[in-house]
């Protein structure tokens, strides 16, 4: 090996030429051919499932000329004999910013149009971007890639939510800029996040960014179509990268969903980047995807020691610490081609570290490799070039000391493109013994070991221990001995050059006091075993006791957290609910002793004394059984609320943000709350489309979403759409009056496009086409409203458009209008008692619910909150103290009334046959502050019921603590942990905005309604 | 023509009533015969005698020994009606703040840290609307309090119906409150979903700086001639034990921290605010005979795993464990809902703690906290009658209608801003349906 180094040398010389090119040269000299390289006696792992043992394999020009046993050399071939070290194809990275210039962020522009001129219409859709242009070698990053064993990256510049084509290029500056790019553009990306460059304010949002994403296709393909005057550099520059892999940064399981949704639409495939937890909802992902690239940041245990400390870490963190790591199998297993980026890795030397762990949960080696060789070679059309060894591919390859996932192996060499890389001098265990030192009149004896590739060095003069230090590089082996007594530090440098480990070295020793002598160090036999080799002896027992100690593996639940469902699917049963009061919530009024049997999730019959043999029985006497609460007005569940980012945002859609992992919907259950409608916040007059959902705890999004669910839409008025309370006084409208504009404007619109529909030649436009479902009355509006002017205002809009307003929800003054409301057949869903927290709310008053509904106006109370969502029943029995109703009427404020307005009233809100069995079980009348779910049952699965809860509360406490000590023993083992931190769910109101209009706002205002 | 006259007719009534007016005659003396009594100490006497002479319950029965009656006052037959002693709302910032987006209303963080010399009582508005709308629900009393800071200054506690906060005083400063230093700290952005917070590297420090703080204002007391340190004066009772300590904290260590920090200073009059996990260290609150105000029945629990109804059967784990435990709202639109008391404790009655226990959570128990319970928190003899009647059950909702109400004995309107506007738009509705 150390002859190797040496040759290494001579060999680099050699290579500074360059072949036959077209650049002109100034190196004197042209004629500076390479010679060929071959490789022997190597273990050669060519591709994932190909090794050829003692292979050789012959290299010229930057590729593999030949690959096989028993190569013979070409005549004036270098020969380099590995003894039986590995060779492996070099890593390919596809989702990276290496030598990416640093993007400017914008620190002015305008906000809500584009800063750029003959692009797209958005900012933050830039597939002109070319990696090329943004782009210079980088030799520090490079160097510590090549490192790690990557060859090539994929690399782009990561902003924007298009962020245009990425190139591969090496990780070597080659003598020819040419050949360090080796394709210019491989692929094109996006990502949920917008671009730094501009300061456009839409889309601010999850669901914005979604709805891009799909107008742009759109508008691409009307592009394409050949339909515009006027030319779009972006979309000409995105049509090009159509052919290209579409590689998406989604960061999270949800987002990978997400993605999959707009590329469905468009029939293109996306290939997404995850965030570790796939493994969530591995079912749907596998449905939708072939390849997927996930992070290797796995999250380090928490610091648990403190058992107050660990109290406020969730389960569903201690879950996710257990299942990330096994997330690359899950998905292999799943049969996904999985690749592996870096990205996210914060210490990028860990990567052999986490890759290791990743193997030890049960990813399979062979998987491993093509992951980080094959897999993102093919994702980029490269598989014969990258990722792989053999005749024609680049010479990128790694040189190893053993197999390249053992936890000694060493990576020893890195070559790209033929270039060599020394990444690790090969270990100098031929060096290690014990020496006599001689030099002038001295006699020490010094041993020389070695730890994990570092030399380590002992000496003894007379019996006396001294100071020692020691290194070793290109063959220059030196050390220093420190002899310290009362009165003086003597120190006395050695340097020798030692080529091979004979039995003997020797070199020059400069002493402490000035003078150079020779030294020579014979080696004398060694006597007992070292204290090192005890350690590491311990060291492997430790290990092997990790070993056999068994792993508590915490199952994988739907959601993966406390009270999760054991699966996303559950079959609903066949029940016999016996002897219940029945609160009917229709025209049957209550009635007592009576039976409801429960079949295919649906209400099969009620009556008296019913018989169902293979009916499970759930004897009710005593109790109260109720259609399950709706609720009209809800933000739980979703993972983002507004898209603030223009004033209107009718093409977004709360069906695409739905996060089902919020223990919101769990809580809302244990309220005997079955259904609600996720609105759009009030950030703006024209909001986005609803998503009405049930509450199937455990469910996927899609499978939350209500089936042939009518469609909705949320607007809003008053001091929110006007922006009173928080922001800038730049976005229109800041008045009543302009909010009228707006709606007058985008119906005006609307119908013009209507009619460019009509002619059949148009750009289809998602925003106006969910508004002309509304004017066709085929879109139903959930209208955020406050004062009567508004209120007013809005019907009279409509009227002019010749549609209805379905809903006014917060209507804190409908009381004021509700006669006109009547004339006009709007709804009401309002707060029971809320007030006084805006200038718009000082005249709301609690019997609003009551006088609405004395004019005959259908009425519901709504939550707008993730906590009062889980009493919505003792809100609608407000109105027996304000107001006077009957039970009967005030128990539909919350179950028929907001069906109802939802238009769902033929499939839920009361308890009669045919209808879904969504049932709440009552230990007391329902409208009772006394009274407690005792079951909550959705199309006939019981998701909730206080028998469960009390199960699942011993087992959270079991499973915590099983994890817990999983923790402790991750901490013992040395492994690193990171600080508890607490988490805290944040409800999410109407003015629940995303992060980037809060940039601006201040904290002062955190929830107005 | 003439819906228009009607209205204009009815905005200028609108004008006419601004707010309620409090009650001008000074104590009343009055019989409440027949009504089932809630006096607050867990007793129930059905078909009662309550008589009150100059403001003062005189006499409590029941009505089937009791034939004679005196009959200095006016005797109201509340047959089939309950009476209840006022619900009294402690850790309140009612008057404090009007309208929560308008800035100019509220009155509620001082700037700075040690604030004991801050006194709510004198921005407290009497003139409410909110504070008038909190009697029909039967909330009679509450506990002034400032919010911003490390000490947020001195509360004071109020009934609910004076024409101005001097007439509004029940007790004067009686009260500093300390948010205890957090042990976590948010980290990013407030409007994360997940609002994730990292371990506060200055805990240590911050109490450091409470201590620092106590120890010096101590000290200042017993010094011979002090320069004037108005925030040091304003401690010398604490030390006394005439001024409670009200301490906001939440997690079981933070808690036991600050029953620490009573026992170094020598802090007799202690209450912990909040104590989401107090259940956790019933013991120690116990041996320390610290009180709980129990955070907000009404809210979510803090962490995913915890028990759904943990914020519901606090005080009931609380007081079954011994505590003295009475409930408190604080946290978002604390004021307007807390009008809802008397169903907060109806909730926890929910969880299986008995009706009048859970009434004492709400009377009794916070008159004892605030040092008031020898005038105010049950219908005893010799305590004075700040009660109302209620036509059902008054925790419950489908109950909780209020006929009387009286402070101090006097009896006090049971309109509002409200109940207005609710009769000025039904009037109007009834106008329309007979045209």
């Amino acid at each position: 090996m150390l002859k190797n180094t040496l040759f290494v040398c001579f060999l680099l010389l050699t290579f500074i030429g360059i072949s036959q090119d077209y650049f002109p040269e100034n190196h004197g000299i042209k004629a500076t051919a390479k010679t060929p390289i071959l490789l022997t006696n190597a273990n050669i792992q060519a591709d994932a499932s190909t090794f050829i043992e003692g292979g050789s394999l012959l290299i010229h020009e930057g590729k593999i000329l030949e690959i096989g046993k028993n190569l013979q050399a070409p005549k004036g071939a270098v020969e380099i004999d590995l003894n039986g070290q590995y060779i492996y194809p070099s890593f390919v990275e596809v989702y990276s910013d290496f030598a990416m210039e640093s993007v400017k962020s914008a620190t002015t522009g305008k906000q809500y149009e584009a800063n750029r001129k003959g692009y797209y219409w958005n900012d933050h859709i830039r597939p002109e971007q070319e990696a090329k242009n943004h782009f210079e070698f980088n030799e520090a990053e490079a160097k510590k890639l090549r490192k790690l064993g990557y060859g090539v990256v994929n690399t782009h510049l990561q902003d924007g939510v298009v962020r245009g084509t990425g190139m591969l290029v090496a990780l070597q500056e080659l003598d020819n800029k040419n050949k360090t790019i080796i394709a210019p553009k491989t692929a094109q990306y996006y990502g949920f996040s917008r671009s730094k460059q501009s300061k456009q304010s839409y889309p601010s949002s999850i669901m914005g960014m979604m709805a891009l994403m799909r107008q742009f296709n759109y508008d691409t393909q009307w592009y394409a179509d050949g339909n515009a005057s006027e030319t779009d550099l972006a979309i000409e520059a995105h049509l090009e990268n159509l052919s290209l892999p579409q590689i998406i940064y989604a960061g999270n399981y949800l987002n990978v969903m997400r993605s999959a949704d707009v590329a469905e639409l468009f029939e293109f495939d996306f290939i997404p980047i995850g965030g570790g937890d796939e493994y969530k909802r591995i079912s749907e992902i596998k449905k939708a995807f072939n390849q997927i690239i996930l992070p290797l940041n796995f999250p380090d245990a928490y610091d648990v020691e403190d058992p107050y400390m660990a109290n406020y870490v969730s389960l569903a963190e201690m879950k996710d610490w257990q299942h990330k790591p096994r997330n690359p199998k899950y998905l292999a297993e799943a049969g996904l081609e999985i690749s592996f980026t870096m990205q996210g890795l914060k210490d990028a030397s860990k990567l052999m570290k986490n890759l290791r762990t990743a193997i030890e949960k049960g990813l399979s080696k062979e998987v491993a490799l093509q992951a980080l060789t094959e897999n993102p070679a093919k994702i980029l059309g490269m598989e014969n070039q990258i990722g792989v060894l053999k005749e024609g591919a680049l010479a990128n390859l790694i040189i190893t000391s053993g197999e390249l996932f053992d936890k000694e192996t060493k990576i020893y060499e890195n070559w790209i493109q033929g270039h060599r890389n020394i990444i690790n001098e090969a270990p100098f265990s031929e060096l290690e013994g014990n020496y006599e030192l001689a030099f002038d009149k001295e006699k020490i004896e010094i041993e020389i070991s070695s730890k994990k590739d570092k030399l380590q060095l002992k000496a003894t003069k007379d019996s006396l221990k001294l100071g020692t230090k020691i290194d070793f590089k290109s063959n220059w082996l030196s050390f220093m001995l420190t002899e310290t007594d009362s009165s003086s530090t003597q120190m006395n440098r050695f340097a020798a050059l030692v080529t091979s480990a004979e039995n003997e070295f020797s070199g020059k020793v400069f002493t402490h006091e000035g003078e150079i002598h020779p030294f020579s160090a014979k080696r004398v036999s060694a006597e007992d075993k070292d204290d090192d080799s005890e350690d590491s002896q311990e060291e492997k027992d430790s290990e092997d006791k990790e070993n056999t100690e068994e792993e508590y593996l915490s199952p994988i639940t739907y959601p993966n957290m406390a009270y999760g469902m054991p699966s996303p699917n559950q079959k609903s049963g066949e029940y016999l609910i016996t002897n219940a009061t029945l609160i009917t919530s229709s025209d049957a009024g209550t009635l007592e002793n009576h039976d409801v049997w429960v079949k295919n999730g649906k209400i099969y019959k009620i009556g008296e004394n019913l018989k169902a043999k293979k009916a499970e029985v759930i004897d009710a006497s005593g109790q109260f059984l109720t259609a399950g609460i709706i609720d009209e007005h809800s933000h739980i569940a979703a993972s983002s609320v507004n898209e603030g980012g223009s004033n209107s945002s009718a093409e977004t859609t709360m069906e695409d943000v739905i996060n089902p992992d919020d223990i919101s919907v769990y809580r809302s259950l244990a309220g005997g709350v079955t259904t609600t409608q996720l609105l759009h916040g009030s950030a703006n007059p024209i909001g986005g489309r609803s998503a009405i959902i049930k509450m199937k705890w455990g469910a996927s999004p899609r499978n939350m979403i209500i089936e042939d669910s009518p469609k909705f839409i949320k607007f809003a008025l008053g001091e929110n759409v006007k922006q009173s309370n928080w922001g800038g006084r730049e976005r229109f409208p800041q008045t009543r009056m302009g909010v009228e504009q707006v709606y007058l404007d985008y119906f005006s619109r609307a119908k013009e496009y209507e009619k460019q529909k009509a002619s059949g030649k148009y750009r289809y436009d998602e925003e106006m086409e969910v508004l002309l479902e509304i004017i066709n009355e085929e879109r139903f509006i959930s209208c955020h409203s406050y004062v009567q002017s508004e209120i007013n205002m809005l019907m009279k809009v409509a009227e002019q458009f010749d549609f209805k307003v379905n809903t006014f929800t917060h209507i804190l003054e409908g009381y004021k209008v509700a006669d006109k409301m009547k004339k006009h057949g709007a709804g009401a869903s309002t707060f029971s008692d809320w007030w006084a927290y805006k200038n718009e709310v000082k005249d709301a008053i609690p019997y609003n619910a009551t006088l609405m509904l004395n004019q005959g106006l259908t009425v519901a109370i709504n939550s707008d909150d993730g906590e009062m969502i889980r009493r919505l029943n003792q809100e609608a029995a407000k109105s027996f103290k304000y107001g006077g109703i009957s039970a009967e009427e005030a128990w539909k404020l919350v179950t028929i009334n907001p069906a109802k307005l939802l238009h769902i009233d033929d499939q839920v809100g009361s308890i009669e046959e045919g209808k879904h069995a969504d049932l709440v079980l009552w230990n007391h009348h329902p409208l009772s502050i006394y009274a407690k779910a005792q079951m909550t049952m959705v199309e006939g699965v019981i998701y909730f019921s206080v028998e469960k809860d009390e199960k699942q509360r011993n087992e959270i406490q079991k499973e915590r603590n099983l994890l817990i000590a999983e923790m402790m023993k991750a901490k013992n083992k040395g492994m690193k942990t990171q600080p508890v931190v607490k988490k805290k769910e944040r409800h999410m109101h109407c003015d629940t905005l995303d992060d980037f209009l809060f940039e601006n706002f201040s904290e002062a205002h955190s929830h107005q309604h | 023509m003439k819906n228009l006259y009607t209205t204009i007719l009815i905005l200028l009534v609108s004008f006419s009533f601004a707010q309620q007016k409090p009650a001008t005659a000074g104590p009343t003396s009055f019989i409440l015969l027949g009504g089932t009594a809630h006096v607050g100490n867990g007793e129930v006497i059905e078909n009662s005698l309550i008589q009150v002479e100059n403001g003062i319950i005189t006499k409590i029965t029941s009505a089937n020994e009791e034939q004679e009656t005196s009959t200095s006052g006016q005797v109201y037959d509340i047959r089939g009606q309950h009476v209840y002693p006022g619900i009294i709302a402690p850790n309140s910032t009612l008057g404090l703040v009007e309208v929560d987006a308008v800035r100019a209303t509220d009155d509620v963080n001082e700037i700075g840290s040690f604030l004991p010399h801050i006194r709510s009582i004198i921005a407290y508005d009497a003139e409410s609307r909110i504070v008038e709308s909190m009697r029909p629900s039967g909330v009679l009393m509450a506990q002034i309090t400032p919010r911003g800071g490390r000490i947020t200054g001195t509360s004071s506690v109020v009934q609910l119906d004076a024409w101005n906060w001097e007439d509004a005083l029940v007790k004067e400063d009686d009260a500093i409150h300390i948010n205890w230093p957090d042990r976590f700290v948010k980290k990013g952005a407030w409007y994360d979903p997940k609002v994730g917070y990292k371990q506060n590297e200055k805990y240590k420090e911050q109490v450091q700086e409470l201590e620092e703080f106590f120890a010096q204002a101590k000290a200042y007391q017993q010094a011979d001639e002090p320069k004037l340190n108005l925030a040091y004066q304003a401690m010398g009772e604490v030390f006394t034990g005439d001024k409670a300590v009200f301490v906001s904290a939440d997690s079981p260590k933070d808690i036991l921290d600050a029953l620490e920090f009573k026992r170094r200073f020598n802090l007799s009059n202690f209450v912990i605010v909040g104590g989401r996990y107090a259940h956790q260290v019933t013991k120690e609150l116990k041996a320390a005979n610290v009180a709980v105000l129990a955070n907000r029945v009404h809210s979510t629990p803090e962490a995913d795993d915890d028990d759904y109804d943990l914020s519901y059967k606090l005080p009931k784990l609380l007081h079954e464990a011994g505590v003295l435990v009475a409930l408190e709202n604080s946290g978002q639109m604390e004021r307007m809902n807390s009008r809802n008391f008397p169903f907060y404790a109806g909730q926890v009655v929910a969880e299986g703690l008995s009706k009048e226990e859970a009434l004492q959570l709400i009377t009794l128990n916070p008159a004892k906290i605030l040092g008031i319970d020898h005038q105010y928190g049950s219908l005893e003899e010799g305590k004075l009658a700040t009660l109302f009647v209620s036509a059902g059950d008054a925790l419950d909702m489908q109950g909780n209608r209020l006929s009387l109400a009286f402070i101090d004995g006097r009896k006090i309107s049971l309109e509002s801003h409200h109940t207005q506007l609710y009769k000025k738009y039904k009037e109007k509705y009834e106008e329309e349906s007979e045209e």
